[in-house]
């Protein structure tokens, strides 16, 4: 057996020689134009960041063809975002000149910093998932391609962070974002009784729902479950752990919308973001109807938030009964929490708006 | 290979760069990304996935880092019949040289269907697509490489953390060191699963965490400072001089009222003791105002998304941790934690369901910990206490 368990990389074989020299160091940074900062040292070096937007998905080509950028411009080092931005670090003003010329040369925007809308954190979707309620990599690009100008441009009240999950499963955990599309199923798992008896471990698939829905099988000769469907809530953990449980249905399948999220401790503590729309259908290849929500809810935000504040400070600013009057988006019955913790959301106050 | 293609070909119009695009500029040379271009289209005609559950496959030694995919269409789409996944540990904050990257590309040219994210959620590089037969030896070319696989399945998953002192000035624990060492001492936490579920560790230098650590790390990490912020009242004055408005954008916005604004003498003045550490202030005047030299990290515990419970932010554990090489404190303390898990977890119980169904005071107690009010938002208002 050949060698095992070596690791990553050491980062400081990676880094760039002015950061070497200026680890620790940095003093203070600045915004010259969109997509670009500008980091100065304590010992006076200077660095200058271009930030560049990807699709996230992307070829061993690619990869390749901004490669040749970074070697031309930055010593043959870069860097990416944990928003999948490539980003590439050069110490003079003049090369970033460069770098940008090569960006539109090969298709990718420059922006992502500041009072923007970056890069959308999303998983996997149709392309590779077995769960998926929806396709993730399709819906980004149709909400990015609506909102290319807020990514290369800082004219939002403050920065807005946009995240899509396939499914409530959340691998990209969407739960805190700004905005956030969520895959959903709407019908109960089909059981098929023989794969069960094949695949699952009948207790731990009955374990595995959080609201008791699955039980064993009536008929003693059958081994297998049940799903009481009144009690389901479609969150597919039943067929994480049994594959002969599966939810995926067409008609069924769709996406939700939450909004007001924020992890920062920046003025207000971390919130988690809220249901907006309970249900739009899956509409391929574009996805006009969650395009919709999203591009009218950024624009109201964007015309009615004070500078500086999150989505999620604009919302608890105006109160949610005004969100839904302005947004004009229906409030519905799932709007009302009936899971864990439900009661912590009700209102216990006189103060209220209309 | 148009008319095969009419839905996703509208994807490639547009500014937003396409990942059609991406997929198609492979489907040249590779039958693999060719067929992975027609089952996708297929999803967006029958609007469901065509994947099937992972089978069980691996490197041998590992239990973790490769998930397996097959295509529930094979008989459509016989070279992406098999897609399996390669999860591969990156360096500490995503750096890079070109020369790394591309030794990447070539082995994944050779063994897989070229289609890659960077990166993955949870920070692994992610090759996407080989068949069972690739999976040894591009593993064994990518140790060659000086590359490892990340974490999958009921592991501790690859660490990640922000750009910390490589870029930024605001960090207070050097994020990138503190990933690495931490990777390098549980490497056989992070290959071997041997856990309840999956266990997420995330670093950010400050309180703006970049890497939604609290949101996304049942092992939250945030840097932070005990001393008081520093202030540069000339810088201040620049400020104020060039227009910028320090009592309604800065003193105004301050949640727990520490910061005051002379008005005649342009002086920003804090109370330190009333500042909760929350960056508004650095982030707006960042040549005026520095976080304080007494720094460390607040450790939190319990981010999860919603399965199966329900969402968690983390809470805090640790108000405050010096935290220097060998990180030993820190070590024992992670030790502990998953020696409590794995005592009382049930199978897929994440470590803050856990915490819930035992209650934070158990979890405390049998860690040794100290309850400080640092914990809570507020005490209790029930009168069911267990003595």
């Amino acid at each position: 057996m050949g060698r095992t368990d070596i690791g990553p990389p050491d980062f400081r074989e990676m880094l760039p020689d002015v950061i070497k020299m200026n680890y620790g160091k940095w003093k203070y940074h600045e915004t010259p134009r969109p997509g670009v900062l500008r980091h100065v040292s304590e010992t006076g070096d200077e660095m200058f960041t271009v930030r560049v937007g990807s699709p996230r998905l992307v070829s061993i080509d690619f990869i390749r063809d901004i490669c040749n950028i970074a070697d031309k411009y930055c010593d043959g080092h870069l860097r990416f975002t944990s928003r999948s931005n490539i980003e590439f670090l050069t110490d003079t003003r003049e090369k970033t000149d460069g770098v940008i010329e090569e960006a539109a040369k090969l298709g990718l925007p420059v922006g992502g910093t500041g009072a923007c809308i970056s890069n959308i954190i999303h998983t996997q979707g149709w392309i590779h998932c077995h769960s998926a309620a929806t396709d993730a990599s399709g819906l980004v690009k149709s909400v990015m391609d609506e909102l290319y100008e807020y990514f290369t441009s800082m004219k939002l009240p403050a920065f807005l962070r946009i995240a899509v999950a396939c499914c409530i499963n959340m691998c990209g955990a969407v739960h805190c974002s700004d905005l956030a599309i969520v895959g959903i199923h709407r019908k109960p798992p089909k059981v098929d009784n023989e794969k069960v008896l094949a695949q699952c471990e009948i207790p731990t698939t009955i374990q595995s729902c959080p609201t008791g829905a699955i039980r064993r099988h009536a008929d003693p000769n059958i081994k297998s479950v049940t799903v009481r469907e009144d009690l389901c809530m479609y969150c597919a953990n039943c067929f994480t752990v049994c594959p002969a449980m599966p939810l995926a249905d067409a008609d069924g399948d769709g996406v939700a919308i939450y909004a007001g999220g924020k992890v920062s401790n920046a003025r207000k503590p971390p919130m988690f973001s809220r249901m907006i729309v309970p249900y739009l259908p899956n509409n391929p290849p574009r996805w006009p109807e969650v395009v919709d929500v999203i591009k009218k809810v950024v624009e109201i935000y964007a015309s009615g938030a004070k500078k500086y504040e999150r989505m999620g400070e604009w919302i608890e600013r105006i109160g949610w009964e005004k969100f839904f009057k302005l947004t004009e988006i229906p409030f519905t019955e799932q709007h009302i929490d009936d899971f864990t913790h439900a009661v912590e959301t009700y209102r216990t106050t006189t103060q209220f708006k209309w | 290979m148009a008319d095969e293609t009419q839905l996703l070909d509208e994807l490639e119009k547009g500014p937003w760069p396409s990942y059609v695009k991406e997929i198609k500029r492979m489907a040249k040379k590779n039958a693999a990304a060719k067929d992975l271009l027609g089952i996708q289209e297929l999803s967006y005609e029958e609007r469901v996935t065509h994947w099937k559950h992972g089978g069980i496959v691996g490197v041998t030694g590992y239990g973790s880092g490769v998930i397996g995919r097959y295509s529930d269409v094979p008989e459509k789409f016989p070279n992406a019949a098999a897609f399996h996944t390669m999860r591969i540990n990156h360096p500490a904050g995503w750096f890079y040289t070109t020369k790394s990257l591309r030794k990447i590309c070539d082995i994944w040219e050779k063994h897989g269907s070229g289609m890659t994210n960077f990166h993955g959620s949870t920070g692994d590089i992610i090759l996407l697509g080989t068949t069972t037969e690739h999976l040894q030896p591009c593993f064994d070319t990518l140790i060659e490489a000086g590359f490892d696989l990340g974490g999958s399945g009921s592991a501790l998953r690859t660490i990640a953390g922000c750009v910390g002192k490589a870029r930024c000035e605001w960090s207070n624990i050097d994020t990138l060191d503190l990933v690495y060492d931490l990777t390098m001492e549980f490497q056989d936490e992070i290959h071997r699963p041997r856990w309840p579920y999956k266990f997420k560790i995330k670093a950010s230098g400050c309180p703006n965490d970049c890497v939604a650590a609290i949101a996304r790390a049942d092992f939250t990490i945030i840097g932070t400072w005990r001393d008081s912020l520093r202030i540069d009242q000339n810088a201040v004055k620049v400020y104020a001089d060039n227009g910028f408005d320090v009592r309604g954008l800065i003193v105004d916005k301050c949640p727990s009222e520490a910061l005051m604004w002379d008005a005649e003498t342009k002086e920003l003045k804090l109370n330190a003791e009333d500042c909760v550490r929350c960056m508004h202030c650095i982030n707006k005047m960042p040549k005026a105002i520095r976080p304080g030299l007494d720094t460390g990290a607040t450790i939190l515990i319990g981010g999860k998304a919603p399965i199966i419970k329900g969402a968690y932010l983390s809470w805090v554990l640790v108000p405050f941790m010096k935290l220097e090489p060998p990180y030993d404190e820190m070590k024992d303390l992670l030790r502990k934690i998953w020696d409590w898990w794995d005592e009382h977890g049930k199978t897929r119980e994440r470590l803050a369901e856990l915490i819930e169904r035992k209650g934070l005071k158990t979890f405390l107690n049998d860690l040794g910990i100290k309850p400080v009010p640092q914990m809570v938002y507020k005490p209790r208002a029930n009168p069911y206490v267990y003595f």
